[in-house]
């Protein structure tokens, strides 16, 4: 990083009351402020967003696409876990 | 309506918005970094969206804007001080929007004709006075080349500071107490930013009066020949 | 480097050097393009894939700030303060879009320091069509109608294109540009029904814009270096003369209904083919501007030089001022100001 290099900051906005935040994008600022600054200025100034997250970019960790197979795969075989693995009875109500 | 607006002071909050929009609009492509040309950008666009309802207050908004001479224009000198280097645009934000933002408070939490108004402007310049306060904390704290511009920028603009404090025909704020209230917040300020408060005096030595009495300084007639000039070429016209 | 390690591809850890492995993640890579699935940042990819995308995306981001300047050329000039409103509105969007795509880029490994820098010493380039003079304020609503609505025909279908970040942010940024193209088109017609005055000025600038509009979809097919490939990777969905085509039979109906003439004596209707022929373009002056011949060429880059350069002073100050601040220990909210999630 250069003197003048801003680092990268990972921006995630809440669209509104009641959803999650979700990944808006990312932008460059100096310190947390000024990335929360700068996000409601870039990523909301359609009225976009409630409310802000800003993470610095490098303070994430990221499953790696070599663990996808591993990490990914054995949810593949657990349809258990879906509601629609069950038979119900035709007729049966609020279930 | 109920309340007639007193058009003195339409004129002169609708003019400081105008004026210190159109300013900030020069920077436009040529801002320090990408994310501040868009905050500059939103900045601009709500004074000039503020400019918009108080000219109409008093008027035609194109008219007024386009069609009145230099000295009919009630601004403050302050906001047509032309953008200088960003440390000057800052100085000149900070002193302006903390005026704005008390001066708007003020209006809001009043019954008179500018309430409404203010109370929606006044959240809008709340983020303009956070937004200039924490560049003048960057600034100042920041290297010894940004301390020394920024420094020198609150000087350069502090002889435009006191007329912000004058009375104005049709609003009823307490000029000494607001003065009190700016000097206390930009102090604060100046001095998170290691910065020391300019010792001169508010105001230049010209007993003439400044700009709430229509004189100006010698930057704003070159500005306002640009903003007008296309609109006075085509008299009448519809755009 | 600024790089996330969201984005970031350790890729020698993850793939070694061993050619077997990477055969089959080639396999992989393109049997997920074949099947229209997105690639994203952390995925293995072909080196040329990874370039293209590069050179295409910086491109696209370039574009978008230097882009501002014709327009920004008129927002002191903006001859009613609700046109003024409009336009600073959409030349801080291009600031915004531009934004949007150095990010997108920056998944792929590369700054936005570095893209800049590489923009202000000329090695790359940004659209041509921002090489010309804005002239008179009909100017602004020939670009918005003319430039802004060939680069939305070219930029709807890279909402599908095969790398992720590069398709979301094109996503936001049409959703954006609709107001872009719609204002112009807006601003033409108030001048075309205007004074007579208004009328010429309006028709000028659609007779300097409409070429260099449609030179904005690239050299003909048989000529395009990066055509081919780009397809075959879903980064591009359509070719250039199919892309030209289309816009050129969108806008002979709108230039009716502005009561404005295409510049064009060839320009009529081909019921066998079902499109407008147009007449040749010239693509000398295409070439030419390109390689950095046009009016504005030197006035651009001078200009954006010039202010990043001007801000270094700026961006060191915030730098060494959240610098001071770290090294003080951590922050108090009634320092920081911010608000709680």
């Amino acid at each position: 990083m250069t003197n003048t290099d801003w680092p990268l900051w990972e921006v995630f906005v809440r669209s509104r009351r009641g959803l999650s935040h979700t990944h808006a994008g990312s932008l460059h600022a100096p310190d947390a402020e000024f990335a929360l600054r700068n996000a409601r200025d870039l990523y909301t100034r359609r009225g976009e967003g409630v409310s802000i997250w800003v993470v610095p970019s490098s303070a994430i960790t990221a499953s790696s696409p070599d663990e996808k197979d591993p990490f990914f795969e054995p949810s593949a075989d657990k349809p258990y876990r879906h509601p629609t693995f069950y038979e119900i009875p035709e007729g049966v109500k609020h279930l | 309506m109920t309340t007639t607006v007193p058009t003195t002071a339409a004129l002169a909050l609708g003019d400081d918005a105008l004026v210190l929009s159109h300013r900030l609009g020069e920077w436009a492509g040529r801002a320090p970094v990408l994310e501040e040309e868009v905050a500059l950008a939103n900045i601009a666009l709500d004074l000039l969206g503020q400019a918009r309802v108080l000219l109409s207050l008093a008027g035609d908004e194109d008219e007024l804007a386009y069609l009145r001479e230099e000295r009919a224009f009630r601004n403050l000198q302050l906001v047509e001080q032309p953008n200088g280097d960003f440390a000057h645009t800052i100085a000149r934000q900070l002193f302006f929007s903390t005026y704005q933002h008390l001066l708007y408070a003020r209006l809001a939490a009043g019954d008179g004709p500018f309430a409404p108004l203010a109370a929606k402007a006044v959240k809008e310049v709340a983020y303009h006075r956070d937004h200039a306060e924490q560049w003048t904390v960057r600034l100042g704290d920041g290297t010894e080349v940004s301390h020394e511009r920024m420094q020198r920028a609150c000087a350069a603009l502090w002889r435009y500071t006191g007329e912000m404090f004058q009375p104005v025909e049709g609003l009823d704020v307490e000029g000494e107490k607001l003065r009190a209230d700016w000097l206390e917040s930009v102090g604060d300020v100046l001095r998170r930013a290691t910065l020391t408060l300019p010792e001169g005096p508010q105001s230049g030595a010209w007993t003439a009066g400044a700009g709430r009495q229509g004189l100006h300084t010698e930057p704003f007639g070159r500005m306002l020949a640009e903003m007008q000039h296309l609109h006075r070429s085509h008299p009448g016209a519809t755009w | 480097m600024a790089t996330a390690a969201a984005h970031e591809t350790d890729r020698t850890a993850a793939y070694g050097t061993d050619d077997g492995a990477t055969d089959a993640y080639e396999r992989a890579f393109d049997a997920a393009v074949a099947a229209d699935e997105r690639i994203e940042p952390r995925d293995w990819m072909p080196d040329a894939y990874r370039a293209t995308l590069v050179r295409q995306i910086a491109q696209h981001a370039h574009s978008e700030i230097i882009g501002m300047q014709p327009e920004a050329n008129w927002i002191t000039r903006a001859p009613s303060l609700r046109r003024k409103a409009i336009l600073m509105a959409k030349v801080q969007d291009e600031a915004g879009h531009g934004l949007y795509l150095y990010s997108a880029a920056e998944t792929l490994g590369t700054s936005r320091e570095e893209l800049l820098d590489k923009l202000h010493s000329g090695r790359q380039k940004y659209s041509s069509i921002f090489n010309y003079p804005t002239l008179t304020w009909a100017d602004v609503g020939a670009i918005g109608w003319l430039v802004d609505g060939a680069a939305i025909t070219n930029q709807v279908p890279l909402c599908r294109c095969s790398y992720g970040p590069y398709a979301r942010a094109m996503v936001r940024i049409c959703k954006e540009e609709s107001f872009h193209q719609r204002q112009g088109y807006e601003l033409l017609l108030a001048l075309s029904r205007g004074t007579p005055e208004q009328h010429a000025m309006a028709q000028d600038a659609v007779d300097r814009w409409w070429w260099p509009s449609l030179m904005m979809f690239g050299p003909p097919d048989d000529e395009s270096q990066h055509s081919a490939q780009s397809m075959a990777w879903k980064i591009k969905r359509h070719s250039n003369d199919e892309l030209r085509q289309r816009f050129v039979d969108i806008c002979v109906p709108q230039a009716e209904s502005l009561g404005l003439t295409l510049p064009d004596p060839d320009l009529r209707w081909n019921e066998e083919r079902g499109h407008h022929d147009f007449g040749p373009i010239d693509w000398t002056e295409f070439w030419e501007v390109l390689k950095g011949n046009g009016p504005c060429n030197e006035q651009r880059i001078t200009q954006r030089r010039q202010a990043h350069d001007e801000g270094a002073w700026v961006r060191e100050a915030a730098a060494a001022h959240a610098a001071k601040r770290a090294a003080r220990g951590p922050l108090t909210t009634e320092t920081t100001g911010a608000t709680r999630a």
